[in-house]
Protein backbone atom coordinates (compact mmCIF):
# COMPACT_ATOMS: atom_id res chain seq x y z
CA UNK A 1 0.00 0.00 0.00
CA UNK A 2 2.85 2.38 0.79
CA UNK A 3 4.25 2.04 -2.72
CA UNK A 4 0.90 2.73 -4.27
CA UNK A 5 0.40 5.84 -2.13
CA UNK A 6 3.88 7.11 -2.91
CA UNK A 7 3.38 6.52 -6.62
CA UNK A 8 0.03 8.34 -6.61
CA UNK A 9 1.44 11.29 -4.70
CA UNK A 10 4.42 11.46 -7.07
CA UNK A 11 2.04 11.45 -10.02
CA UNK A 12 -0.06 14.29 -8.66
CA UNK A 13 2.91 16.43 -7.64
CA UNK A 14 4.51 15.96 -11.06
CA UNK A 15 1.21 16.85 -12.72
CA UNK A 16 0.95 20.02 -10.65
CA UNK A 17 4.57 20.98 -11.31
CA UNK A 18 4.08 20.58 -15.05
CA UNK A 19 0.66 22.12 -15.50
CA UNK A 20 0.70 24.57 -12.53
CA UNK A 21 -3.06 24.43 -12.36
CA UNK A 22 -4.21 24.35 -8.74
CA UNK A 23 -1.80 26.11 -6.40
CA UNK A 24 -1.20 29.27 -8.48
CA UNK A 25 -4.93 29.59 -9.11
CA UNK A 26 -5.69 29.23 -5.40
CA UNK A 27 -3.05 31.85 -4.48
CA UNK A 28 -4.26 34.32 -7.10
CA UNK A 29 -7.85 33.81 -6.03
CA UNK A 30 -6.90 34.50 -2.41
CA UNK A 31 -5.07 37.70 -3.31
CA UNK A 32 -8.06 38.86 -5.30
CA UNK A 33 -10.32 38.10 -2.36
CA UNK A 34 -8.14 40.23 -0.04
CA UNK A 35 -8.50 43.15 -2.42
CA UNK A 36 -12.24 42.57 -2.51
CA UNK A 37 -12.40 42.54 1.28
CA UNK A 38 -10.41 45.77 1.44
CA UNK A 39 -12.96 47.57 -0.71
CA UNK A 40 -16.06 45.79 0.54
CA UNK A 41 -15.26 46.52 4.18
CA UNK A 42 -13.51 49.83 3.48
CA UNK A 43 -10.74 48.93 5.93
CA UNK A 44 -7.05 49.66 5.51
CA UNK A 45 -5.98 47.42 8.34
CA UNK A 46 -7.75 44.64 10.19
CA UNK A 47 -6.97 42.74 13.37
CA UNK A 48 -8.44 40.27 15.84
CA UNK A 49 -11.69 38.50 15.03
CA UNK A 50 -12.24 40.41 11.78
CA UNK A 51 -8.78 39.46 10.51
CA UNK A 52 -9.28 35.82 11.47
CA UNK A 53 -12.64 35.78 9.70
CA UNK A 54 -11.24 37.27 6.48
CA UNK A 55 -8.30 34.86 6.48
CA UNK A 56 -10.52 31.82 7.08
CA UNK A 57 -13.20 32.64 4.54
CA UNK A 58 -10.51 33.32 1.93
CA UNK A 59 -8.63 30.11 2.66
CA UNK A 60 -11.81 28.05 2.61
CA UNK A 61 -12.96 29.43 -0.73
CA UNK A 62 -9.49 28.85 -2.15
CA UNK A 63 -9.65 25.28 -0.84
CA UNK A 64 -12.97 24.80 -2.66
CA UNK A 65 -11.17 25.69 -5.90
CA UNK A 66 -8.56 23.03 -5.18
CA UNK A 67 -11.17 20.44 -4.24
CA UNK A 68 -12.97 21.06 -7.52
CA UNK A 69 -9.82 20.22 -9.48
CA UNK A 70 -8.67 17.34 -7.28
CA UNK A 71 -10.16 14.42 -9.22
CA UNK A 72 -10.67 16.03 -12.60
CA UNK A 73 -7.64 14.36 -14.20
CA UNK A 74 -8.78 10.96 -12.92
CA UNK A 75 -12.25 11.50 -14.28
CA UNK A 76 -11.39 12.94 -17.68
CA UNK A 77 -8.28 10.99 -18.58
CA UNK A 78 -9.47 7.61 -17.34
CA UNK A 79 -7.32 7.61 -14.22
CA UNK A 80 -10.10 5.96 -12.21
CA UNK A 81 -10.21 2.99 -14.56
CA UNK A 82 -6.45 2.65 -14.49
CA UNK A 83 -6.42 2.78 -10.72
CA UNK A 84 -9.23 0.23 -10.37
CA UNK A 85 -7.36 -2.17 -12.69
CA UNK A 86 -4.24 -1.97 -10.56
CA UNK A 87 -4.01 -4.64 -7.85
CA UNK A 88 -3.76 -2.19 -4.95
CA UNK A 89 -5.91 -1.27 -1.98
CA UNK A 90 -8.45 1.36 -2.95
CA UNK A 91 -7.96 3.30 0.24
CA UNK A 92 -4.49 4.22 -1.00
CA UNK A 93 -6.12 6.62 -3.46
CA UNK A 94 -7.86 8.37 -0.59
CA UNK A 95 -4.67 8.64 1.47
CA UNK A 96 -2.70 9.90 -1.53
CA UNK A 97 -5.29 12.46 -2.58
CA UNK A 98 -5.78 13.76 0.95
CA UNK A 99 -2.01 14.11 1.35
CA UNK A 100 -1.75 15.96 -1.96
CA UNK A 101 -4.58 18.32 -1.04
CA UNK A 102 -2.97 18.90 2.35
CA UNK A 103 0.31 19.75 0.63
CA UNK A 104 -1.42 22.14 -1.76
CA UNK A 105 -3.15 23.90 1.12
CA UNK A 106 0.08 24.31 3.07
CA UNK A 107 1.85 25.62 -0.04
CA UNK A 108 -0.97 28.08 -0.68
CA UNK A 109 -1.01 29.26 2.92
CA UNK A 110 2.71 30.05 2.92
CA UNK A 111 2.06 32.66 0.24
CA UNK A 112 -1.39 33.74 1.34
CA UNK A 113 -0.61 34.32 5.02
CA UNK A 114 2.47 36.34 4.04
CA UNK A 115 0.39 38.37 1.60
CA UNK A 116 -2.31 38.83 4.23
CA UNK A 117 0.25 40.16 6.72
CA UNK A 118 1.51 42.66 4.14
CA UNK A 119 -1.79 43.73 2.60
CA UNK A 120 -4.41 43.75 5.34
CA UNK A 121 -3.16 42.74 8.77
CA UNK A 122 -2.53 45.67 11.12
CA UNK A 123 -0.50 44.22 14.01
CA UNK A 124 2.76 42.39 13.44
CA UNK A 125 2.13 38.66 12.97
CA UNK A 126 5.51 37.42 14.20
CA UNK A 127 4.58 36.83 17.83
CA UNK A 128 1.63 34.59 17.00
CA UNK A 129 3.13 32.92 13.96
CA UNK A 130 4.08 29.50 15.46
CA UNK A 131 0.63 29.09 17.03
CA UNK A 132 -1.04 30.30 13.83
CA UNK A 133 0.93 27.77 11.80
CA UNK A 134 -0.09 24.99 14.20
CA UNK A 135 -3.80 25.89 13.95
CA UNK A 136 -3.61 26.12 10.16
CA UNK A 137 -1.87 22.74 9.82
CA UNK A 138 -4.36 20.93 12.08
CA UNK A 139 -7.28 22.55 10.25
CA UNK A 140 -5.72 21.76 6.85
CA UNK A 141 -5.79 18.08 7.75
CA UNK A 142 -9.55 18.37 8.31
CA UNK A 143 -10.09 20.30 5.07
CA UNK A 144 -7.99 17.74 3.20
CA UNK A 145 -10.04 14.80 4.53
CA UNK A 146 -13.45 16.34 3.96
CA UNK A 147 -12.32 17.86 0.66
CA UNK A 148 -11.15 14.52 -0.69
CA UNK A 149 -14.45 12.91 0.26
CA UNK A 150 -16.54 15.69 -1.24
CA UNK A 151 -14.36 15.87 -4.33
CA UNK A 152 -14.67 12.15 -4.96
CA UNK A 153 -18.41 12.31 -4.32
CA UNK A 154 -19.01 15.25 -6.62
CA UNK A 155 -16.69 14.39 -9.50
CA UNK A 156 -18.96 11.63 -10.78
CA UNK A 157 -22.08 13.80 -10.80
CA UNK A 158 -23.31 16.11 -13.49
CA UNK A 159 -23.48 19.15 -11.22
CA UNK A 160 -19.86 18.77 -10.14
CA UNK A 161 -18.74 22.37 -9.67
CA UNK A 162 -22.05 23.16 -8.04
CA UNK A 163 -22.06 20.36 -5.51
CA UNK A 164 -18.53 20.88 -4.17
CA UNK A 165 -19.19 24.26 -2.53
CA UNK A 166 -22.71 23.26 -1.52
CA UNK A 167 -21.42 20.21 0.35
CA UNK A 168 -17.99 21.41 1.47
CA UNK A 169 -19.05 24.72 3.04
CA UNK A 170 -21.56 23.40 5.60
CA UNK A 171 -19.30 20.46 6.37
CA UNK A 172 -16.38 22.76 7.17
CA UNK A 173 -18.32 25.10 9.47
CA UNK A 174 -16.95 23.39 12.64
CA UNK A 175 -13.43 23.93 11.24
CA UNK A 176 -14.14 27.61 10.64
CA UNK A 177 -15.65 28.05 14.10
CA UNK A 178 -12.66 26.49 15.84
CA UNK A 179 -10.06 27.90 13.43
CA UNK A 180 -11.32 31.47 13.43
CA UNK A 181 -11.82 31.55 17.22
CA UNK A 182 -8.35 30.13 17.75
CA UNK A 183 -6.73 32.61 15.34
CA UNK A 184 -8.53 35.75 16.55
CA UNK A 185 -6.32 36.41 19.62
CA UNK A 186 -3.20 35.49 17.62
CA UNK A 187 -3.87 38.28 15.12
CA UNK A 188 -4.06 41.09 17.68
CA UNK A 189 -1.15 43.25 18.75
CA UNK A 190 1.28 41.17 20.81
CA UNK A 191 -1.01 38.14 20.82
CA UNK A 192 1.66 35.49 21.14
CA UNK A 193 0.22 33.41 23.96
CA UNK A 194 -3.49 33.58 23.20
CA UNK A 195 -3.97 30.08 21.81
CA UNK A 196 -6.82 28.26 23.50
CA UNK A 197 -6.31 24.51 23.74
CA UNK A 198 -10.01 23.67 23.38
CA UNK A 199 -10.14 24.92 19.79
CA UNK A 200 -7.21 22.72 18.87
CA UNK A 201 -9.09 19.89 20.54
CA UNK A 202 -12.17 20.51 18.37
CA UNK A 203 -10.01 20.61 15.24
CA UNK A 204 -8.22 17.41 16.26
CA UNK A 205 -11.49 15.65 17.01
CA UNK A 206 -12.86 16.70 13.63
CA UNK A 207 -9.76 15.36 11.87
CA UNK A 208 -9.99 12.10 13.78
CA UNK A 209 -13.73 11.46 13.24
CA UNK A 210 -13.79 12.29 9.56
CA UNK A 211 -10.41 10.69 8.94
CA UNK A 212 -11.62 7.35 10.28
CA UNK A 213 -14.98 7.70 8.57
CA UNK A 214 -13.39 8.51 5.22
CA UNK A 215 -10.99 5.60 5.61
CA UNK A 216 -13.98 3.30 6.14
CA UNK A 217 -16.28 4.49 3.35
CA UNK A 218 -14.06 5.85 0.60
CA UNK A 219 -13.97 2.46 -1.15
CA UNK A 220 -17.67 2.73 -1.94
CA UNK A 221 -17.08 5.85 -4.02
CA UNK A 222 -14.81 3.95 -6.40
CA UNK A 223 -16.76 0.78 -7.17
CA UNK A 224 -17.87 0.34 -10.72
CA UNK B 1 -43.22 -6.43 -1.39
CA UNK B 2 -46.36 -4.38 -1.22
CA UNK B 3 -47.91 -6.38 1.56
CA UNK B 4 -44.89 -5.90 3.80
CA UNK B 5 -45.20 -2.13 3.71
CA UNK B 6 -48.98 -2.00 3.87
CA UNK B 7 -49.39 -4.26 6.89
CA UNK B 8 -50.66 -2.63 10.07
CA UNK B 9 -50.84 0.76 8.46
CA UNK B 10 -54.45 1.39 9.47
CA UNK B 11 -53.86 0.64 13.16
CA UNK B 12 -50.76 2.76 13.14
CA UNK B 13 -52.58 5.67 11.53
CA UNK B 14 -55.42 5.52 14.04
CA UNK B 15 -52.97 5.30 16.93
CA UNK B 16 -51.00 8.27 15.60
CA UNK B 17 -54.12 10.37 15.14
CA UNK B 18 -55.33 9.53 18.65
CA UNK B 19 -51.97 10.33 20.22
CA UNK B 20 -51.62 13.60 18.31
CA UNK B 21 -55.08 14.71 19.44
CA UNK B 22 -54.23 13.62 22.97
CA UNK B 23 -50.94 15.50 22.91
CA UNK B 24 -52.57 18.73 21.76
CA UNK B 25 -55.36 18.33 24.31
CA UNK B 26 -52.71 18.02 27.02
CA UNK B 27 -50.86 21.03 25.64
CA UNK B 28 -53.89 23.31 25.70
CA UNK B 29 -55.94 22.03 28.64
CA UNK B 30 -53.56 20.30 31.03
CA UNK B 31 -50.10 21.86 30.92
CA UNK B 32 -49.92 25.15 32.86
CA UNK B 33 -49.04 28.42 31.18
CA UNK B 34 -45.40 29.31 31.59
CA UNK B 35 -44.98 31.81 34.44
CA UNK B 36 -42.36 33.78 32.54
CA UNK B 37 -43.38 33.57 28.88
CA UNK B 38 -47.11 32.92 29.09
CA UNK B 39 -49.08 31.34 26.27
CA UNK B 40 -46.34 31.62 23.61
CA UNK B 41 -44.37 28.97 25.48
CA UNK B 42 -46.89 26.36 24.23
CA UNK B 43 -45.11 26.37 20.87
CA UNK B 44 -42.34 24.53 22.71
CA UNK B 45 -44.48 21.37 22.57
CA UNK B 46 -44.44 21.57 18.77
CA UNK B 47 -41.02 23.08 18.09
CA UNK B 48 -38.85 20.77 20.20
CA UNK B 49 -40.51 17.47 19.13
CA UNK B 50 -40.21 18.57 15.49
CA UNK B 51 -36.50 19.24 15.94
CA UNK B 52 -35.82 16.05 17.91
CA UNK B 53 -37.68 13.84 15.46
CA UNK B 54 -36.02 15.53 12.48
CA UNK B 55 -32.56 14.90 13.92
CA UNK B 56 -33.54 11.32 14.76
CA UNK B 57 -34.73 10.89 11.18
CA UNK B 58 -31.41 12.17 9.81
CA UNK B 59 -29.54 9.71 11.99
CA UNK B 60 -31.91 6.90 10.94
CA UNK B 61 -31.17 7.84 7.33
CA UNK B 62 -27.46 7.39 8.08
CA UNK B 63 -28.06 4.02 9.73
CA UNK B 64 -30.02 2.77 6.71
CA UNK B 65 -27.24 4.21 4.55
CA UNK B 66 -24.72 2.01 6.36
CA UNK B 67 -27.04 -0.96 5.97
CA UNK B 68 -27.34 -0.32 2.26
CA UNK B 69 -23.57 -0.14 1.88
CA UNK B 70 -23.17 -3.42 3.75
CA UNK B 71 -25.91 -5.42 2.06
CA UNK B 72 -26.54 -3.68 -1.26
CA UNK B 73 -30.28 -4.12 -0.68
CA UNK B 74 -32.12 -1.34 -2.54
CA UNK B 75 -34.94 -1.33 0.03
CA UNK B 76 -32.50 0.10 2.58
CA UNK B 77 -31.68 2.88 0.17
CA UNK B 78 -35.38 3.62 -0.21
CA UNK B 79 -35.79 3.67 3.59
CA UNK B 80 -32.82 6.01 3.97
CA UNK B 81 -34.14 8.31 1.25
CA UNK B 82 -37.63 8.55 2.71
CA UNK B 83 -36.32 9.14 6.24
CA UNK B 84 -34.06 12.01 5.15
CA UNK B 85 -36.68 13.50 2.89
CA UNK B 86 -39.34 13.53 5.64
CA UNK B 87 -36.83 14.87 8.17
CA UNK B 88 -36.10 17.78 5.85
CA UNK B 89 -39.78 18.70 5.89
CA UNK B 90 -39.91 18.46 9.69
CA UNK B 91 -36.69 20.51 9.87
CA UNK B 92 -38.34 23.34 7.95
CA UNK B 93 -41.18 23.17 10.46
CA UNK B 94 -38.74 23.28 13.37
CA UNK B 95 -36.92 26.30 11.93
CA UNK B 96 -40.15 28.20 11.29
CA UNK B 97 -41.66 27.44 14.72
CA UNK B 98 -38.32 28.27 16.35
CA UNK B 99 -38.26 31.60 14.59
CA UNK B 100 -41.82 32.37 15.69
CA UNK B 101 -40.98 31.43 19.25
CA UNK B 102 -37.85 33.60 19.20
CA UNK B 103 -39.95 36.52 17.94
CA UNK B 104 -42.54 35.94 20.62
CA UNK B 105 -40.25 35.59 23.59
CA UNK B 106 -37.06 37.49 22.68
CA UNK B 107 -38.49 39.95 20.15
CA UNK B 108 -36.26 38.91 17.22
CA UNK B 109 -36.93 36.54 14.33
CA UNK B 110 -33.44 35.15 14.42
CA UNK B 111 -30.63 35.16 16.91
CA UNK B 112 -27.06 34.01 16.38
CA UNK B 113 -26.54 33.65 20.13
CA UNK B 114 -28.50 30.48 20.26
CA UNK B 115 -26.37 27.41 19.52
CA UNK B 116 -29.20 24.96 18.98
CA UNK B 117 -30.97 27.08 16.38
CA UNK B 118 -27.72 27.86 14.54
CA UNK B 119 -26.57 24.23 14.53
CA UNK B 120 -29.94 23.20 13.27
CA UNK B 121 -29.71 25.67 10.39
CA UNK B 122 -26.26 24.31 9.42
CA UNK B 123 -27.50 20.72 9.52
CA UNK B 124 -30.49 21.74 7.44
CA UNK B 125 -28.27 23.45 4.86
CA UNK B 126 -26.16 20.31 4.59
CA UNK B 127 -29.10 17.95 4.16
CA UNK B 128 -30.74 20.29 1.68
CA UNK B 129 -27.98 19.13 -0.70
CA UNK B 130 -29.13 15.53 -0.49
CA UNK B 131 -31.76 15.77 -3.20
CA UNK B 132 -29.60 17.79 -5.64
CA UNK B 133 -26.83 15.22 -5.13
CA UNK B 134 -29.16 12.33 -5.94
CA UNK B 135 -30.69 14.17 -8.84
CA UNK B 136 -27.37 14.82 -10.54
CA UNK B 137 -26.37 11.14 -10.71
CA UNK B 138 -28.07 9.21 -13.45
CA UNK B 139 -27.03 5.63 -12.88
CA UNK B 140 -29.45 4.36 -10.19
CA UNK B 141 -26.95 2.02 -8.56
CA UNK B 142 -24.33 4.74 -8.24
CA UNK B 143 -26.98 7.17 -7.08
CA UNK B 144 -27.92 4.85 -4.23
CA UNK B 145 -24.29 4.25 -3.25
CA UNK B 146 -23.28 7.91 -3.28
CA UNK B 147 -26.42 8.93 -1.42
CA UNK B 148 -25.62 6.33 1.25
CA UNK B 149 -22.07 7.66 1.60
CA UNK B 150 -23.46 11.16 1.94
CA UNK B 151 -25.97 10.07 4.59
CA UNK B 152 -23.20 8.46 6.64
CA UNK B 153 -20.91 11.51 6.46
CA UNK B 154 -23.77 13.86 7.30
CA UNK B 155 -24.97 11.62 10.14
CA UNK B 156 -21.53 11.80 11.76
CA UNK B 157 -21.43 15.54 11.15
CA UNK B 158 -24.61 16.24 13.16
CA UNK B 159 -23.24 15.67 16.72
CA UNK B 160 -19.83 17.17 15.92
CA UNK B 161 -21.45 20.30 14.57
CA UNK B 162 -23.70 20.69 17.60
CA UNK B 163 -20.67 20.43 19.86
CA UNK B 164 -18.62 23.00 17.93
CA UNK B 165 -21.45 25.53 17.69
CA UNK B 166 -22.35 25.14 21.35
CA UNK B 167 -18.75 25.79 22.37
CA UNK B 168 -18.66 28.93 20.27
CA UNK B 169 -21.62 30.67 21.85
CA UNK B 170 -23.00 31.91 25.09
CA UNK B 171 -25.86 29.97 26.60
CA UNK B 172 -29.18 31.61 25.79
CA UNK B 173 -31.35 28.74 24.72
CA UNK B 174 -33.51 27.21 27.44
CA UNK B 175 -31.84 23.91 28.19
CA UNK B 176 -34.88 21.83 28.97
CA UNK B 177 -33.13 18.50 28.70
CA UNK B 178 -29.96 19.23 30.63
CA UNK B 179 -28.30 16.52 32.67
CA UNK B 180 -29.49 18.12 35.88
CA UNK B 181 -33.05 17.28 34.94
CA UNK B 182 -34.20 20.70 33.78
CA UNK B 183 -36.64 22.84 35.64
CA UNK B 184 -39.99 21.73 34.21
CA UNK B 185 -42.79 20.82 36.57
CA UNK B 186 -44.17 17.28 36.24
CA UNK B 187 -47.26 18.23 34.24
CA UNK B 188 -45.15 20.01 31.63
CA UNK B 189 -42.74 17.13 31.42
CA UNK B 190 -45.56 14.63 30.87
CA UNK B 191 -47.10 16.80 28.14
CA UNK B 192 -43.71 17.17 26.50
CA UNK B 193 -43.08 13.42 26.57
CA UNK B 194 -46.46 12.72 24.97
CA UNK B 195 -45.84 15.39 22.34
CA UNK B 196 -42.46 13.88 21.40
CA UNK B 197 -43.98 10.42 21.23
CA UNK B 198 -46.86 11.65 19.05
CA UNK B 199 -44.45 13.40 16.70
CA UNK B 200 -42.24 10.30 16.47
CA UNK B 201 -45.28 8.16 15.67
CA UNK B 202 -46.38 10.67 13.03
CA UNK B 203 -42.93 10.40 11.46
CA UNK B 204 -43.06 6.59 11.42
CA UNK B 205 -46.57 6.60 9.96
CA UNK B 206 -45.68 9.03 7.19
CA UNK B 207 -42.51 7.08 6.53
CA UNK B 208 -44.44 3.85 6.14
CA UNK B 209 -47.04 5.50 3.92
CA UNK B 210 -44.38 6.85 1.60
CA UNK B 211 -42.58 3.51 1.49
CA UNK B 212 -45.82 1.74 0.65
CA UNK B 213 -46.68 4.31 -2.01
CA UNK B 214 -43.23 4.20 -3.57
CA UNK B 215 -43.05 0.42 -3.69
CA UNK B 216 -46.57 0.24 -5.13
CA UNK B 217 -45.52 2.68 -7.84
CA UNK B 218 -42.52 0.52 -8.69
CA UNK B 219 -44.65 -2.62 -8.86
CA UNK B 220 -47.13 -0.88 -11.08
CA UNK B 221 -44.38 0.32 -13.35
CA UNK B 222 -42.88 -3.15 -13.54
CA UNK B 223 -46.25 -4.65 -14.44
CA UNK B 224 -46.89 -2.01 -17.09
CA UNK B 225 -43.49 -2.67 -18.50
CA UNK B 226 -44.26 -6.35 -18.78
CA UNK B 227 -47.54 -5.58 -20.52
CA UNK B 228 -45.87 -3.26 -22.98
CA UNK B 229 -43.26 -5.84 -23.81
CA UNK B 230 -40.26 -4.33 -22.06
CA UNK B 231 -39.81 -1.50 -24.54
CA UNK B 232 -41.64 1.78 -24.24
CA UNK B 233 -41.81 2.35 -20.51
CA UNK B 234 -38.23 1.43 -19.78
CA UNK B 235 -36.93 4.97 -20.15
CA UNK B 236 -38.52 6.66 -17.17
CA UNK B 237 -37.97 10.20 -16.04
CA UNK B 238 -34.74 10.81 -14.15
CA UNK B 239 -35.55 11.31 -10.52
CA UNK B 240 -33.96 11.92 -7.15
CA UNK B 241 -36.02 9.14 -5.60
CA UNK B 242 -34.51 5.65 -5.59
CA UNK B 243 -35.83 3.03 -7.95
CA UNK B 244 -36.21 -0.58 -6.97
Amino acid sequence: MRHAIAALIRKDVRLELRTRESVPAMVLFSLGTFVLFHFALDEREVSGALAAGILWVTLLFAAVLGINRLFVAEREEGGFDGFLLAPVDRTSLFVAKATVLFGFLVAVEVFVVAAFAVLLLGPSPWAGLPALALVLVVADAGIAVIGTLVGALAVQTRARDLLVPLLALPLSIPLVIAGARACAPLLTAGGGDGLEARWLLVLGLYDLVFGLLAYAIFDFLLEE
Amino acid sequence: MNAVFGRGLRTLSLLTAALLVGAFALVFFYAPNDADQGFIQKIFYLHVPLAIVALGGFVAGGVYGIRYLRTGDRLHDLRSYVAIHLSLILAVGALVTGSIWARGSWGVWWTWDEPTLVSFLIVFLLYACYQPLRFSIEDPERQARYAAVFSVIAGAFVPLNFMAVRMAQAYVHPRVLSTTGGSMPGSMRLTFAVAVLAMALLFVTLWKYELASKSATFRLRALKRRLAGDEELWTTRRSAAPTL
